[in-house]
């Protein structure tokens, strides 16, 4: 059925040209849905015949649809499961776009900027240290008078990427958490309250004084919260910028297939709680036509939509593992 | 009334049997389509579910940890935060509802009740996601500041205004359900009041009682069937209240005395949660949930209409 529609558009084409737009269907993670948006709304510039429908529905949902075919490509926030993996009727490739951090915002008076490592926020988190001049936390920032004042966790209510990047952390730096928590888009938290979204994460920690909690940097950015500088594997302690980030992409260490943690690498100046996020596309298209203008986009997306990546707070993949993306962009087979 | 059909065309005209007919069919199946939407939700939420049945069982109940980690699902906090937060808003929203619904119609100035009335309505127009941000800026901190702070204070040898007091609590989520539910057990009672016959009325007062008594005896007692199904009709929605809820909440699957400790409700988790969920057993378990919300809103409506006819039994408690 669809052959012979093929071959009547191709008998047609030449009378009905490229008037009709082709739509191609995304869904997945919402993380990185404002920069795809950005992306879709630019490469319409490049080429008017496509057209992109993208829906944050979730990185559960971008797996799931994926898988059933529903769309032509999906988005997730964490690579997928190997159990997942082997649900795809063909070989399902992670290209991952850009990356983000997560910050740790929190509320004490007079706002003093804070410097913590791993294993201390792994037991804030823990609900071990549960005050704010605890020797753990005042050891670090010896200029700031810290109060004697509860810690009020908070952690999202909802299952997200964020949440993800941030459990992968802590179960890096703490076997305690690994082996207690472990890392998931949603865990069974310890210790606190629960907001939903950045945005009740960020208004939970305005409102209650002594809190801490995480949110995305752009949102941080965005809402000019106060963030804390972590110590990264090097001892180095790291205020989150989009460069920092980029230097934990560019020492991270990644597989062949792209399924990679980058929390905690080895660079000197690399910010330690970070991640990337995944485009999922087969590699074999089953449509021809779709196959081939997905893969024109996403070779315009790693060469000239990398580039707007910083201006939304995103880190762009460094330029070895953008060739290495390119490279499978370029193998993908319509 | 001047043009009544003539009797022949009423018992023998054939195009208003057939009419007839037609509409006994539309109106089956429209009660036909009500049903089988609520059996096809269930069935679907059974299906969706099926992996977690036959992993937990019964189990799933009873169990309180929530671990997407480990893979390890129990619904019980859930259930307990949902009931708690939904009797909690009951019993702020059922005494308040039925004090404007009386104000309203027994003693408020008639130039003032359509004004007051149409407020009250535009309070059931205001979007739960608008509740829940007001929550959080508004009304959290000050529950955590004063309210809370009091009850503490004064009432703190209870266990249920004990330990510490983060703002986020059950109680709050509780009061933000109960302003939700407000309007709708305010109006149906305000059209129960105004349905009792002033007959009832005059009768108490004929018989020398004072407003209060007239309120209570001819009014209260007649209407309080209905006003009962009205705290049903409000319970229902709390049931199910999702966005306001968990914003003010807590969201934390633990069971507490506390009435200040945070909670989590089986509708804020589904949709927490269900975005992301990529596990089969995770996504089985939040299905699952689903179908323990169903069932309990059925559950707690059959419960009301049983003791309906226990406990308020047929008379409608006319003055006789």
């Amino acid at each position: 059925m669809k052959k012979s529609l093929l071959s009547l558009a191709a008998v047609l084409g030449f009378t009905l040209t490229a008037s009709a737009q082709m739509l191609i269907n995304g869904a997945g993670a919402t993380f990185p849905q404002p920069i795809y948006t950005k992306w879709f709304d630019e490469y319409t510039k490049v080429d008017p015949s496509v057209r992109f429908n993208y829906q944050g529905i979730g990185s559960g949902g971008g797996q799931k649809q994926i898988l059933a075919e529903t769309v032509d490509f999906g988005a997730s926030d964490g690579p997928m499961s190997d159990e997942n993996i082997a649900k795809a009727s063909r070989t399902l490739w992670h290209i991952p776009t850009v990356a983000g951090a997560v910050v740790v915002t929190y509320n004490l008076t007079g706002d003093p900027k804070l410097k913590l490592d791993g294993p201390t926020l792994a037991g804030i988190f823990l609900g071990t240290i549960t005050k704010w001049n605890d020797p753990a936390i005042a050891g670090q920032n010896p200029d700031v008078k810290l109060p004697d004042q509860d810690i009020v966790v908070v952690h999202r209510s909802d299952g997200s990427g964020t949440s993800y990047i941030f459990t992968d952390y802590l179960s890096s730096v703490s076997p305690e958490w690994k082996a207690k928590v472990g890392k998931n888009t949603a865990v069974s938290w310890p210790a606190g309250i629960g907001g939903k979204g950045n945005a009740g994460v960020a208004g939970q920690v305005k409102q209650s004084p002594g809190s801490i909690g995480y949110v995305e940097l752009a949102y941080a950015h965005q809402n000019k919260l106060a963030f804390a500088d972590m110590k990264n594997s090097s001892g180095n302690y790291i205020t989150p910028t989009v460069d920092a980030v980029v230097q934990a992409l560019a020492t991270a260490n990644v597989p062949d297939d792209f399924r990679f943690s980058m929390v905690n690498p080895p660079g000197a100046q690399a910010y330690p709680i970070a991640g990337a996020t995944w485009l999922l596309v087969y590699a074999q298209q089953k449509d021809p036509a779709k196959g081939q203008k997905l893969v024109q986009f996403l070779k315009w997306a790693f060469t000239d939509g990398e580039k707007l990546a910083p201006d939304l707070d995103y880190a762009p993949l460094p330029d070895a593992l953008r060739q290495r993306a390119l490279d499978r962009v370029n193998s993908i087979k319509y | 009334m001047s043009t009544l059909p003539s009797s022949d065309h009423l018992l023998t005209g054939s195009t208003s049997r057939g009419a007839d007919a037609a509409f006994k069919w539309l109106a089956f199946a429209g009660a036909v389509v009500v049903v089988g939407l609520i059996v096809l939700v269930g069935g679907e939420l059974y299906a969706g579910a099926r992996l977690a049945i036959a992993k937990f069982g019964p189990g799933f109940l009873v169990h309180s940890k929530w671990d997407p980690v480990t893979d390890e699902f129990g619904a019980l906090p859930f259930i307990f935060g949902t009931l708690v937060s939904s009797v909690i808003a009951l019993l702020i929203a059922v005494p308040l509802g039925v004090a404007a619904a009386l104000f309203l119609t027994e003693l408020a100035p008639f130039w003032m009740r359509q004004p007051v009335v149409t407020v009250i309505e535009m309070l059931a127009a205001v979007p739960s996601v608008i509740f829940g941000l007001w929550g959080i800026f508004v009304l959290v901190p000050w529950l955590r500041d004063h309210l809370f702070v009091w009850l503490k204070h004064s009432l703190g040898f209870l266990p249920l205004f004990q330990g510490p007091i983060y703002g986020v609590s059950m109680l709050a989520g509780g009061i933000i359900v109960a302003i939700m539910i407000l309007p709708i057990i305010t109006s149906v009672s305000r059209e129960i009041l105004r349905s009792v016959p002033n007959l009832q009325r005059e009768a108490a007062y004929g018989l020398g009682a004072t407003r209060w008594e007239v309120i209570r005896i001819a009014v209260l007692s007649y209407a309080s069937r209905g006003i009962f199904g009205a705290a049903i009709l409000g319970l229902g929605r709390a049931l199910g209240e999702t966005m306001a809820v968990t914003m003010v909440i807590g969201n934390r699957p633990e069971i507490s005395a506390s009435l200040f400790a945070p909670g989590y409700t089986l509708a804020s988790v589904i949709a927490n949660e269900f975005a992301e969920a990529t596990s089969d057993l995770y996504l089985n378990s939040l299905f699952e949930l689903g179908l323990v919300l169903l069932a309990l809103t059925i559950l707690v409506n059959v419960i009301a209409q049983a003791m309906l006819k226990t406990v308020l039994g047929g008379a409608s408690g006319k003055v006789q």
